[in-house]
């Protein structure tokens, strides 16, 4: 498949290099390693029996109607023209830009996620992407026990739990120092400053944090700044954005994320499109691709990549990160997704998402057996915790129903086996909001 | 140059339908914290959805890809990248499915996860599989994770990672952020390891050897047998970088050649698109006890013949990335193993390898090839003599993008000078091939008689050549009113 030779032009080819067969072709390799193996794999498959196999497997998905899942990852709507850009296939089957002369369509729009990315987050500098938002909290990591000069990184136990899992194994648990949210779901103040030591690089606070708490981070940029440590905010729901103080304006030094929300679809967890952005003094220790503005010899204006010189590929094991492919195709969607909705529909869909969560937080509360378990302020994420049906009961029945019904923490927080977290976006109708309560009151009937 | 988008705004104009609000805001209340309420709205443009789509079309003119050009691009396997998996990664049942959804609805993606795993331990003799990396570079750091953990459950100090000078940039990189001192082992003149080098180095700190091969000269490590033994006797491990394996997929078994780890790049040798710098993905297998360092979650089969998701394992490293992986670029990648089969998924090494050797030979009159008469699936050509008489290994690249041609790697690796790393893959028919050949021909003349006009290219790019030097030094990294 997908190769174009005949019988007639390999003969000539093998001709032209001087070899009887294609097996000659590998004289280098030992013969106790050469074709031994008979591969255990399917016959080939058709292009017709293929897309049959995968209906197939398709088929045993649930893509539910009404989906009240986050975490991390979230349900929004994508409109038509953003695929119709990414599956053009002078964006998708390029590689990442090094002959710039022939890659300023990628370059230009690497430049234009870096200026929403910093426009968004209010700080100087993006970077091309990362892998996704829980790598991007540790090459934040990286750049600030690189600025410091300290080891250890402080981080709220209302960070995404698999953020933090992939942090211990980046830097190793014995540098992670962590600080518990208390009975308001925020990350506590006083434990927090107890414990920055001049050993902190940096302090790790995501807002609005795993469970959802819009966190005010004021006072605790205070304490960071005054311990010469970084503050980095981390934002995996980037819509809130529209309803809260961006990052620069809440004092840190770097933001980083996961921005899938803006134009990539939720694909089981991935790809999704991490983000970093940092202050100006910061630009020279940033990981990842950076595009630039420049001239060329005409004098005309045109794209590079820039700042190579952190890089794996001139740097080696000096370099800031090791990181080359990153998520480029992602940051286009989210780039054709920003530039589509535009202001009136960010902010739309940020109230929107504002106004349908408090919606149905406040119906839910209303219902007998289910509280919120946190009084603080969300954007469009809460917890809600179930007194007579364990969350795993509610999310296997309204799968039943179709309905992605929220993610149980228990298997993240052992002590929060009665909560459930739960995501509503501007997919979600008031409708599919009345119906989850209604399946809600009815299970508490039974 | 396009104006940027953010100056084509009009204050007022609506882009795209977003959803309509349907909540009347008089029955609810919401309580924001005052001192955490934006006060300014995020400065986005104003545009039309046919302003954006001519926007990022006329972006798109710009670009040269594997549609629509030959992409001889060295060690990144620019191979085609097959329609029909587009269309099946795109499909609502996957692209619509959230990743903590409960697992009786997620059981065709789960599926996908362990057919995959399987085919790619068959493929490379491994026993066990993650597919959780994004990346190659990212499967590396993985690997080296995993050597910290295996030998801490040893309970062997090893600090040291050998790792051959014509080694990728991102070997050292991922070594050192894991925690690694890097040692690098020279080439020897044929371009392949230097084993009385390797031998000089090799000590019981010794954590692993990592290695390309056929390296990124193109050429197979043939010591490879006695090269595992001697690490092997040393207790260490032998690492496979699968940024090469195009050329001996379905023939040659890393895990058969004694290597004990792999990573793969599903997004080189597995035909998923590039995507302009990505999304790839870059599943890690290991032999053995040490696939028990693997990250969790890991896709296990039940003893019902349902899949489902692991999470405890004490020798594991722990994750490397929220979720499970770039799954949609795992969905294409099973897709291709699965239209190649068993039947033709060998032809994949041979070809990439006979257009390779078809285009040295071809390429052999104008270039100094440094090492050898004969490679694996891409060659280093060096353009020392046109150095010479003064025209760069980036000067004649330039000049290909104005025939229609991709550029090859340029000044990698960094033993050979003014390299030119050429990966025609097995995609290419005998036609691009020749016509490449006549065209580098073409330039040789050029660059004997006429070198100014290399000096000058590219002519009809959408820009002439970029000032890399004013860029790095005043960087202009976003746009500003």
């Amino acid at each position: 498949m997908y190769t174009p030779h005949t019988e007639q032009e390999i003969k000539q080819m093998l001709n032209t290099v001087g070899k009887d067969s294609l097996d000659d072709l590998f004289e280098s390799v030992p013969k106790e390693i050469y074709n031994t193996h008979e591969m255990n794999l399917p016959k080939s498959y058709s292009e017709n029996e293929l897309k049959k196999f995968f209906r197939k497997l398709a088929s045993e998905n649930k893509v539910f109607e009404s989906n009240f899942l986050g975490g991390g990852c979230y349900n929004h709507y994508i409109p038509s023209a953003v695929s119709a850009i990414t599956s053009d296939s002078r964006f998708f089957t390029a590689y990442t830009p090094y002959q710039a002369e022939a890659s300023q369509g990628t370059l230009q729009a690497i430049y234009e996620y870096q200026t929403y990315m910093s426009r968004l987050t209010g700080m100087d500098v993006s970077n091309a992407s990362l892998y996704d938002g829980a790598t991007a909290i540790c090459e934040a990591s990286i750049i600030s026990i690189a600025e410091t000069k300290r080891k250890k990184v402080m981080i709220s136990e209302a960070l995404h739990p698999e953020y933090a899992e992939t942090l211990a194994s980046y830097i190793g648990s014995e540098n992670i120092i962590k600080v518990p949210f208390n009975e308001n779901g925020l990350t506590d103040y006083e434990v927090l400053k107890s414990k920055l030591t001049n050993e902190i690089a940096c302090v790790i606070l995501q807002n609005p944090n795993f469970l959802g708490s819009i966190e005010n981070p004021n006072k605790i940029a205070e304490a960071v700044k005054q311990n010469k440590s970084l503050l980095v905010i981390a934002i995996n729901e980037p819509y809130s954005l529209g309803v809260i103080k961006n990052p620069r304006d809440c004092g840190a030094d770097i933001a980083v994320g996961d921005a899938q929300s803006f134009g990539c679809s939720m694909g089981f967890g991935g790809p999704s499109l991490g983000f970093l952005t940092v202050k100006r003094n910061l630009m020279r220790k940033i990981s990842g691709r950076l595009a630039g503005k420049t001239v060329d010899k005409d004098g005309n204006e045109g794209f590079v990549l820039t700042l190579q010189a952190r890089e794996q590929h001139i740097r080696r094991e000096k370099a800031s990160s090791n990181i080359c492919s990153n998520e480029a195709l992602c940051a286009l969607s989210a780039t054709v997704h920003l530039s589509l909705i535009g202001k009136s529909g960010f902010m739309q869909t940020a109230e929107n998402n504002l106004e349908k969560a408090h919606y149905m937080a406040k119906k839910i509360s209303e219902l007998d057996g289910f509280t919120l378990k946190f009084k603080s302020s969300f954007f469009n994420e809460f917890v809600i915790s179930c007194s007579k049906e364990t969350p795993e009961e509610i999310v296997e029945r309204m799968a039943s129903k179709n309905i992605g019904g929220g993610i149980p923490l228990g298997r993240f927080y052992p002590n929060m086996k009665d909560c459930l977290l739960i995501a509503v976006t501007e997919m979600n109708t008031k409708e599919d909001i009345d119906n989850f309560v209604k399946e809600l009151s009815e299970g508490v009937k039974k | 140059m396009t104006k940027i988008i953010f100056e084509k705004t009009s204050e007022g104009r609506k882009g795209s339908a977003v959803p309509e609000k349907d909540i009347n805001i008089a029955e609810i209340s919401i309580d924001i914290d005052e001192e955490m309420k934006a006060d300014k709205i995020p400065d986005l443009p104003e545009l039309s959805e046919l302003d954006v789509i001519r926007h990022y079309t006329e972006l798109a003119n710009k670009n040269i890809c594997v549609n629509s050009h030959f992409y001889p691009l060295g060690s990144c396997t620019m191979k085609y990248n097959p329609c029909v998996n587009e269309e099946i990664a795109s499909m609502r049942s996957f692209t619509d499915i959230h990743p903590y959804q409960v697992e009786s609805s997620v059981s065709g993606n789960l599926e996908i996860m362990y057919l995959l795993k399987k085919y790619l331990c068959e493929l490379t003799g491994m026993d066990d599989f993650t597919l959780q990396p994004a990346a190659g570079a990212h499967g590396e750091f993985t690997a080296m994770l995993m050597t910290k953990k295996w030998f801490e459950l040893k309970k062997e100090n090893r600090t040291k990672i050998l790792i051959p000078d014509s080694a990728h940039g991102t070997n050292p990189a991922s070594a050192n952020m894991a925690g690694f001192e890097v040692v690098q082992i020279a080439s020897n003149e044929n371009g392949t390891v230097n084993l009385d080098d390797l031998e000089a180095k090799i000590d019981d700190k010794t954590a692993c050897f990592m290695m390309t091969n056929p390296n990124t000269l193109g050429l197979f490590e043939r010591d490879i047998l006695k090269i595992s033994e001697k690490i092997h006797s040393k207790g260490g491990l032998l690492y496979y970088d699968g940024a090469n394996l195009n050329a001996i997929l379905g023939l040659v078994r890393p895990g058969d050649a004694g290597f004990d780890f792999v990573h793969l790049n599903m997004h080189k040798t597995f035909s998923t698109p590039h995507g302009g710098g990505g999304p790839g993905a870059g599943p890690v297998g290991a032999k053995g006890k040490l696939a028990e360092c693997l990250p969790l979650p890991k896709i296990i089969q039940k003893e019902d013949k349902t899949f489902s998701l692991m999470y405890d394992n004490p020798s594991s490293i722990g994750r490397v990335k929220a979720f499970y992986g770039n799954f949609l670029v795992l969905v294409k990648a099973l897709a291709y193993i699965l239209s190649m089969g068993k039947d033709e998924i060998a032809n994949v090494a041979k070809l990439s390898v006979l257009n390779a050797n078809y285009l040295l030979k071809k390429l052999e009159d104008i270039y100094e090839i440094p090492y050898g008469k004969s490679c694996m699936h891409e060659f280093v050509a060096s353009a020392d003599r046109q150095k010479n008489i003064g025209v760069t290994a980036i000067d004649i690249c330039k000049r290909m993008l104005d025939y229609g041609f991709h550029a090859p790697t340029v000044y990698f690796p960094l033993i050979v000078h003014e390299a030119l790393m050429i990966e025609p893959t097995e995609t290419e028919s005998i036609q691009t091939l020749d016509l490449y050949s006549e065209i580098l021909h073409k330039i040789q003349e050029e660059t004997e008689k006429n070198p100014d006009l290399l000096h000058e290219a590219p002519h009809n790019m959408p820009v002439k050549r970029l000032d890399d030097v004013t860029a790095a030094r005043k960087p202009d990294l976003a746009y500003k009113k």
